[in-house]
Formats: C-alpha cells, sequence, structure tokens
C-alpha cells in the first residue's frame, strides 16, 4: 500500500508545471503531496522510507500495476486516478472504521488518510463528469483512456497481507461507484476482462508494466550516485 | 470610461494624489491615471509570469529529490508558486485585465518575466540555491511591497511573502546539509551558489540611472526603495549567511566597507543580463516552449469543462459558463474574474 501510494505520486509529480489550468497545476500538486505523505508512514512502519524508496529494484517494488502506469494526455491520468481514488476510498474507510481490519498504525494512517482520498475521488469524479460530458473529443479520450487502464483494476483487489477486510465485498462497491460515475459522465463501463492469468497480482509479487523501471531509474539516480549521503 | 471633462479630470487626479501622499491604499473601484493602471498590470503580471515560468527550473527536480522529505517539501513549494500565481492573476484582474489575456501575452512573448528563469537547474544543488538565494531576492523585493499603494497587490503580497519567507528557510537549510554532508555534496552545493550568485544580484533590475520605470513608481509608491537600495540589503544579508553555511561566494571584490557600513561587491555583468532579458539566455527558449505546449496541450480539457459548465448552468445564470476552474475544495483563492470593468 505505501508503494501504491508512492508510485502514484511519483507520476503524478511529472505533471508540475504541465498541467491544462493553473488550478490544476496546484490540485495534481496536492494530490501528490498527499500520497507521497501517506507514502511515507505506511514506509516507516517497515523500516527506513529513504531505503526503501531508493535502494529497492524493481523487482522488490510492490505496487499495484495500475499506479505505475504513465501519465498519458490528462484523461488518462484522471482515468487512473478515479479508478485508483475510489479504491483508496473505499478501503481506507474499512479500515478507519473497523480497526480490527489491520495493525493500529494502519488504522490511525487510514483514519486520517480516508479525508485525503475523499476529496482526491471527488476531484478525479468532477472531471470524469467534464470530460465525459464536455466536447465530443474529450469524452472520446475519457472512453479512452477508460478502456485502456481497465485491466489493471482487477489487481487491486487481490488480498493485501495484514489487511482483513472483505475484498470481493470491496470489489463490488468498488465496480458500483465507478459505474456510477462513468453512466453520469456519458461513459461506457468497459467491458474487457479487469483481472487476467498474467495480471492477477503481479504487480503486489514484484512483477511490473515495462515503463516502471524507468519511473524508478530516474526517481533513484541521485540518491544511488552517492551511496550513504544525507540530504 | 466614459469621457470626461477638463475639470473633472483635474479633480480626479487631486483626489489621487491626495490619498498617495496620506499613504492611503488605492482600490479597484477608484479612479486612477491610465498610466498608473498601466504600470500596475504590467508589473504585477510580470511577476505572475515569474510564478507560474518559475515552476519550472525546480520541477525539474521532482521527480528526481534524493530524500523522501526533500521531495515534499520540493512538491510543496511548487504546488504554493500556482498558488501565488493565482493571486497574482486576481490582482491584476481588478483592474480590467483578464488572466486569458495576460497568458496570451506571456506566451507571444509581449509580457516578460523574472531573468532568473531562464538559467537551468543543472545539479540538486541548485534547488536550494534558488530557496536561498532567488527566494531571498524575491523577498527583499517584496516585503517593501506589501505597503504598496494598490491595494489588492499589497494584500497579495502579504500572503506571498509569508510563504517565501518559509521556501528561502527551506532552501538554506538543504544547502546547509549539502555543505555538511560529503565532499561531493559540498562541491556540488559551491557550484550551484557559484552559478546562481550573480544571476540573483540581477533581480534587482538595472542601476538606478538605467532604471527606466523607478522614478515615476517611486512617486506613485508601487516602489519603496530603488534597485541599487535593495540589491545592497541583499548582499548585507547573504555575505554572513553564506559564511555560516561554510561557502563562498564568487566575488573576488566582496568585503566590508566600514564607512559606508555595507558590503562592497564587484561589478555586474550588464551585458549578460540584456542578453537574457531579449531571449538569449541558456533557458528563455525552452521556457516559454514548454508554457506554451501545456497550454496548448490543455485545450480540449478547458474546452471541455467549458462545454460541461455550459450545458449544466441554471439558465439565468448563463454568463458564468466560463467559469473553467473545477477544484473548489481547499484549494487557494480562484476568483477575481470579472470583477473589475474599469
Amino acid at each position: 500500500m505505501g508503494d501504491d501510494a508512492l508510485v502514484l505520486s511519483q507520476r503524478l509529480g511529472e505533471w508540475a508545471g504541465h498541467a491544462p489550468v493553473l488550478e490544476e497545476d496546484v490540485a495534481l500538486a496536492n494530490i501528490a503531496l498527499d500520497l507521497l505523505g501517506q507514502a511515507r508512514v505506511l514506509l516507516s512502519l517497515v523500516g527506513d522510507e529513504d531505503e526503501l524508496a531508493f535502494l529497492r529494484e524493481e523487482r522488490a517494488f510492490r505496487n499495484v500495476q495500475l499506479v505505475e502506469q504513465p501519465n498519458g494526455d490528462f484523461a488518462h491520468t484522471i482515468a487512473r486516478q478515479l479508478y485508483f481514488s475510489t479504491y483508496q476510498r473505499l478501503l481506507y474507510g474499512r479500515m478507519a472504521a473497523a480497526p480490527e481490519t489491520g495493525s493500529a498504525d494502519l488504522a490511525a494512517l487510514a483514519a486520517k488518510a480516508v479525508k485525503e482520498v475523499a476529496y482526491h475521488q471527488d476531484h478525479a469524479e468532477q472531471w470524469t463528469l467534464r470530460l465525459g460530458d464536455g466536447t465530443a473529443e474529450s469524452r472520446t479520450r475519457m472512453q479512452a483512456a477508460c478502456d485502456a487502464l481497465w485491466r489493471f483494476t482487477g489487481e487491486l483487489f487481490q488480498p493485501v497481507e495484514g489487511v482483513d477486510v472483505d475484498w470481493a465485498e470491496l470489489e463490488s462497491d468498488w465496480l458500483a461507484s465507478v459505474s456510477a460515475v462513468l453512466e453520469r459522465a456519458g461513459i461506457t463501463v468497459p467491458d474487457g476482462p479487469r483481472l487476467t492469468a498474467w495480471s492477477a497480482g503481479a504487480g503486489r509479487q514484484g512483477v511490473h508494466t515495462e515503463p516502471f523501471g524507468r519511473m524508478l531509474a530516474e526517481m533513484q539516480h541521485l540518491h544511488r550516485s552517492h551511496p550513504g549521503a544525507a540530504w | 470610461m466614459t469621457a470626461v471633462t477638463a475639470d473633472s479630470q483635474q479633480a480626479y487626479e487631486t483626489v489621487f494624489d491626495a490619498a498617495i501622499a496620506a499613504d492611503e491604499r488605492i482600490e479597484p473601484r477608484d479612479w486612477m491615471p491610465d498610466a498608473y493602471r498601466a504600470t500596475l498590470v504590467r508589473q504585477i503580471a510580470q511577476h505572475a509570469h515569474s510564478e507560474i515560468i518559475g515552476m519550472q527550473p525546480e520541477a525539474n527536480w521532482i521527480t528526481r529529490a534524493p530524500s523522501l522529505r526533500r521531495k515534499a517539501i520540493l512538491m510543496a513549494k511548487v504546488q504554493d508558486e500556482a498558488g501565488h500565481g493565482l493571486y497574482l492573476y486576481s490582482a491584476a484582474e481588478t483592474l480590467g485585465t483578464s488572466r486569458e489575456e495576460l497568458l496570451d501575452k506571456l506566451h507571444s512573448g509581449r509580457q516578460k518575466y523574472s531573468s532568473i528563469f531562464n538559467y537551468p537547474t543543472l545539479t540538486w544543488a541548485d534547488v536550494g540555491a534558488i530557496g536561498w538565494l532567488v527566494d531571498g531576492a524575491a523577498i527583499t523585493n517584496q516585503v517593501p511591497l506589501c505597503r504598496c499603494s494598490y491595494g489588492p497587490y499589497a494584500r497579495a503580497m502579504v500572503r506571498i511573502c509569508k510563504e517565501e519567507s518559509f521556501h528561502q528557510r527551506q532552501g538554506y537549510e538543504a544547502l546547509l546539509a549539502l555543505s555538511q554532508g560529503t565532499p561531493e555534496q559540498h562541491a556540488m552545493a559551491q557550484d550551484a551558489v557559484d552559478r546562481w550568485w550573480w544571476p540573483s544580484l540581477m533581480m534587482f533590475g538595472p542601476p538606478d540611472d538605467q532604471s527606466a520605470h523607478s522614478a515615476q513608481s517611486m512617486a506613485w509608491k508601487i516602489k519603496r526603495h530603488s534597485n541599487d537600495e535593495l540589491r545592497q540589503r541583499f548582499v548585507d544579508i547573504c555575505v554572513p549567511q553564506a559564511e555560516s553555511l561554510g561557502l563562498t561566494l564568487p566575488d573576488p571584490e566582496l568585503r566590508w566597507n566600514e564607512e559606508r557600513g555595507h558590503y562592497d561587491f564587484g561589478p555586474i555583468d550588464w551585458s549578460e543580463f540584456q542578453q537574457v532579458l531579449k531571449g538569449n539566455g541558456p533557458c528563455n527558449e525552452q521556457r516559454i516552449t514548454q508554457r506554451r505546449r501545456a497550454h496548448e496541450e490543455g485545450a480540449w480539457v478547458r474546452e471541455a469543462a467549458a462545454a460541461y459548465a455550459a450545458k449544466h448552468a441554471a439558465p439565468r445564470h448563463g454568463t458564468e459558463q466560463n467559469d473553467t476552474a473545477v477544484t473548489g475544495t481547499g484549494q487557494p483563492g480562484t476568483g477575481g474574474n470579472g470583477e473589475a470593468t474599469a
């Protein structure tokens, strides 16, 4: 879960200075920063945050493949964000409401983060509506983005060790929530597979997609160039 | 503005001059000389553009920041800069212009941004040097603007200066960590200071005897101190800070002058400054190209937001349909659109 937040934060950080309007430069940086905050708490529960972020190789990262997908156009970024923040909101909501689902530390993190991810989901939902129900071009792009990322969404519901929630129920809630937003936006709910033999739990086992290695190379380069240095 | 007779024009000017003399704030609906309005639009727009272009050299290092803590600090800073741009465009809009119009002038090169952002960030230490020196120079320039005669600008500066001081301290602290780190890190910090020192001094603008707008701006109390005065103040602040950082400043003529009670410093290469202003700095082309590209590639998104707003606007509120701001929650001010019709 810490890797999910870290990797998505890194992707969103690539948007800085490139957003379609200034308000989005603020919003995307804001979301990236929230996710980075979550990542730091989660990684620190396991070990040293910087060691974990900068010195592990690709095969040791446990993030889902969805969050490592390249930003693409704004619609791809929004579709990825809609899928992921809906998942995070449902998961953190359960963890915050029923602390016995995980450790006390996780419950505390979830209680704080659920407020942030509610804002992220609202942001993604508002943009999904605007792009889906905006112009013909924006609808086409939003549909294409939702279709392209659909096959990465099943992996979100592969059980995570140490988090005892009803994953099947989480998945059906997610599907209902996302479908409702897409329908309101005039987007056809994608009908392709959400989980294939190839993608089932792959990210959680350290098997990633090709763009991920390049992303890590950029993220880790400086830290690795100065072994043992403090920053 | 409707035509005014010579007499009433005179009366307006008298009221305006008296307000300036009494250190009162001029507000958007007050009468003001056309040249005062034009000067403010130019200055505030240039200031806003600088915040926006200034995101680029620092954002260049977000994905490569060497620790998660530094990455978080840098992300927060770049986010603040976008927010500052928003405040400043709003302040400019109170003078009867629009953000779209100002952005168009930036993209077409008709309005400028601070020359400093045409220099590249080549190493991580540049991020620290920008925080310490560039933000430091900006604060020295901007704190007096909190007392500027135009109310909306002065109020924007109060908020901006608070956040900038915070960034400046963080920049200093990042450089200190490098300076006290490994020999490679120390060398990286020194190299960054060597490259950013002189461009930072140029941020105060040309010398007083060559500054086109200074005298009028000071008379209008838009500016409170001359370029050279502020530059001197900045040098006096930086020298002891450099010493405590354990770094040197790249100026062999820098020394304390007991008589003046100030540091003397070497001559600035104004030909370099002129070249950068003319568009021939190291990154002018890159900065403006990236800004234009972000704007052009985002056009379909803004069109979608406008089309959506038009479809979903209540019929009697049809005039609000060009509002492309989508995310209200917890974000800094995005208002001000169309407030003033001067």
